[in-house]
């Protein structure tokens, strides 16, 4: 039987375009664009026109584009900058429910003496602007914010706080590794220092994604070595990976709107199939502020870690959060930060649309989750 | 899907607690040669930091599963097992105890907890690698357990708690093996774990260093001191807590005598350790509590079997009587030494074949002598 693939957040499928794109350059564009050769230079061409691509996508200029290895990597790179004993201010302003690539080296700079500002969020899993500002007028060196969360799909006010913040002359980064792909996002129009995303979490392939660091904004190289990327980020560039997220980027670019309006159509499918089937479905998050493709969802009674293998049995493929966290035994930090207990963030489950799904697909899916959430809702009663 | 077709997939799906080691990896091969859907699945009770039932035999359990070409799972449980087997078994040594936490931990974990996860999963019986028979008899319609095959390997000691609904949703498909066939069975079949060693008695306990996880747990007892005393009541010296103390224990008493000295009672409550000679650890007489009859109805009158009150004891004829509350008296045919509150004791059928196995009648837990 045909699996349904509802774990979006955790990875996309490659779109057959992209791999077509990309095979070519692996079997015939072997160049390493720093030579100055043609094999080089063709290799450069092709990194250059991704990189365009990219810029044009996320409405930010060629040469604010970073290629690094992904939106972790991207993270890294910005929260090191901190580190730099010149800066004129100190101090990191972020929030509880930020991916663990935001977390763990916000933490490190903590250890090494850099004030951090944790600002938490709501019921909503929302933080507020003003929250912010208020930290914020404490003179920070920088703020950052995820802008989608990646388990529950909530939005923060990012325009709201990016104008803030400028009005402020403070810089902002935004981890927009969810959002790419699923919102618009339009760098001119929103005053954003930094920001991070992934090709793989909009069907383009993983290992590769990038770092916009806008106008004059500081970065400090976490790979020494190479002049690539404006010495900004040393090694020799993945062509193939660039060239896939540069394809990526500009599918998504052109389709957003419909992708929004069928990855809407998608999610609101599954939630009305789940809520009539299930008794006491509770949704966790806002959902007026939140990705169109993502549910989070308190099957209560139920043991979320035991329905992911059930459903998994069942040809499904859904998560309890991060990817990350599977196998781990803690609950979701995001949940438990929006004020959910630890039984209630253990009995959740994160549902996530994307391309290749039908709403036939959705409908057999809701099935059988409601099926398994039965028989959790049962086990657990025992 | 129609409710027929769910009812296919459910009906031949079995789940195999598979621990990393040999036995449950032979198991689950077992089963998929018989044409079953088995799932595999990893009891990971250590979190991410201790050596036992930990992420490294996750992936040994993960390799087999991968060479048997199944489904396979971890149950992350860490927590429980904390609350339920870790921190239950300090307190029981600072009863004055020698708990036996494979008992709980079987019965929770890879019975009660397991059972669960299978009835999730659509599959209607839990497969462990246990050397133990179940079967259920053709004139009462009762599931048995039995001892298996390999009397060396005999783990019907450790499953003596399950009861009748248990026993119908499980498996033991090593029960009329030898460990030496399971082990060129692994070898064959080319299992990553053909060749690990056996498992430690005590998974957290790696060491042996029992007092140690005791005061980890309960750091309090770091603190504890009282006095060893003969049976006459002279104070022969001083030691660390009870908790380091088990019945019958002659190494480590921190005394010099010129008689063979052995630990005969831990009285918890006012710390001190009674030590004797050998002839003082010899009782007739024992009480158990919490007393688990298989079948699922206490019998009426006293019941003649062999009494095992360890897990490496040839078990002694004795007469059991039900009293109230769960509880029993245990009346043997012949004295048995160091008898050890917190172990358990448990009932084997005297007038059983031994061939088929002698079947496990119950058992329950060794109470201390003030409680009896």
């Amino acid at each position: 039987m045909k699996r349904i693939y509802l774990d979006h957040n955790a990875t996309t499928p490659l779109r057959e375009e992209v791999a077509e794109a990309m095979s070519k350059i692996l079997f015939s564009e072997f160049g390493n664009p720093t030579s100055t050769h043609e094999e080089g230079a063709r290799a450069r061409t092709h990194v250059e026109t991704s990189r365009e691509r990219v810029a044009q996508c996320l409405g930010a200029k060629s040469a604010e584009i970073i290629f690094t290895a992904g939106a972790s990597e991207s993270n890294n790179t910005v929260l090191a900058t901190l580190l730099d004993p010149e800066l004129p201010r100190r101090g990191l302003i972020t929030s509880t429910v930020e991916h663990p690539s935001i977390l763990e080296p916000a933490r490190q700079l903590e250890k090494a003496g850099v004030p951090v500002t944790w600002i938490p969020v709501d019921r909503d899993g929302r933080v507020s602007p003003e929250r912010v500002f208020e930290a914020a007028d404490r003179g920070p060196a920088l703020v950052s914010l995820i802008w989608a969360n990646n388990e529950t799909g909530v939005l923060q006010p990012i325009q709201e706080i990016a104008a803030g913040l400028e009005h402020r002359g403070i810089p902002l980064h935004v981890d927009a590794t969810q959002t790419v792909g699923k919102c618009p996002v339009d760098l001119q129009s929103t005053p954003i220092a930094y920001l991070s995303c992934s090709a793989h979490k909009l069907n383009g392939p993983k290992g590769t994604g990038c770092l916009v660091a806008r106008g004059h904004s500081p970065v400090h190289p976490l790979l020494l070595g190479g002049p690539q990327e404006r010495r900004r980020r040393g090694g020799t560039e993945n062509v193939a990976g660039i060239v896939g997220f540069g394809l990526a980027c500009q599918l998504a670019h052109v389709e957003l709107s419909e992708r929004i309006k069928a990855y809407s159509e998608l999610r609101d499918h599954l939630w009305q199939s789940l809520s009539e089937r299930i008794g006491g479905l509770r949704r966790n998050g806002t959902s007026e502020h939140v990705l169109p493709n993502t549910l989070n969802l308190q099957f209560a009674g139920a043991a979320g870690e035991v329905m992911v293998q059930a459903l998994d049995l069942e040809g499904i493929a859904v998560s309890m959060g991060a990817a990350c966290h599977s196998g781990s035994v803690s609950p979701s930090h995001v949940l438990t930060e929006m004020g959910l207990s630890s039984e209630e963030a253990r009995s959740s489950l994160r549902l996530s649309v994307g391309q290749g799904l039908t709403l036939d697909d959705i409908s057999r899916a809701a099935e059988s989750i409601a099926r398994v959430a039965r028989r959790a809702q049962e086990a657990s009663a025992a | 899907m129609s409710p027929d077709q769910e009812k296919n997939t459910g009906s031949d799906r079995i789940l195999v607690a598979m621990s990393g080691g040999v036995d449950s990896s032979v198991a689950a091969a077992l089963l998929v040669e018989q044409g079953r859907e088995v799932v595999g699945v990893t009891l990971n009770l250590a979190g991410d930091t201790s050596r036992c039932c930990s992420l490294e035999d996750a992936d040994d359990a993960r390799k087999v599963a991968e060479t048997l070409g199944i489904r396979f799972f971890v149950a992350n449980y860490a927590d429980r097992f904390r609350e339920e087997v870790i921190e239950e078994f300090a307190d029981s040594y600072l009863r004055g105890e020698t708990p036996i936490p494979c008992v709980a931990c079987n019965k929770r974990f890879k019975f009660d907890y397991l059972m669960d996860r299978a009835s999730v999963f659509g599959a209607e019986t839990v497969a462990t690698g246990h050397y133990a028979r179940v079967s259920k008899s053709s004139e009462t319609g009762l599931f048995e357990l039995r001892r298996p095959r390999d009397t060396n390997k005999d783990q019907t000691y450790f499953l003596f708690q399950l009861d009748q609904a248990q026993l119908a949703g499980t498996s033991f498909p090593l029960g009329d093996m030898s460990k030496e066939e399971v082990r060129l069975r692994a070898a064959d079949l080319g299992l990553a774990t053909a060749h690990k060693p056996e498992s430690q008695e005590i998974c957290f306990v790696p060491d042996g260093d029992y007092a140690r996880v005791v005061e980890k747990i309960r750091p309090e007892a770091t603190r504890l001191t009282g006095d060893l005393v003969d049976s006459s009541g002279q104070t022969l010296g001083q030691h660390k807590g009870v908790h380091r103390f088990t019945i019958g224990q002659r190494h480590g008493l921190g005394i010099s005598s010129n008689r063979r000295l052995y630990v005969k009672e831990i009285r918890a409550k006012t710390q001190e350790v009674i030590v004797g000679d050998a002839k003082d650890l010899d009782e007739t007489l024992a009480h158990v509590n919490q007393v688990n009859w298989i079948s699922g109805s206490l019998p009426s009158a006293p019941v003649r079997a062999r009494v095992q009150v360890r897990y490496r004891h040839a078990g002694v004829p004795a007469t059991i009587t039900p009293l109230p509350d769960q509880r029993a008296q245990l009346v043997f045919d012949e004295p048995v030494r160091a008898i050890a509150p917190g172990q358990a004791a448990v009932f084997y059928g005297l007038d059983d074949d031994m061939e088929q196995g002698e079947r496990v009648l119950g058992g329950g837990w060794l109470s201390s002598q003030a409680s009896s």
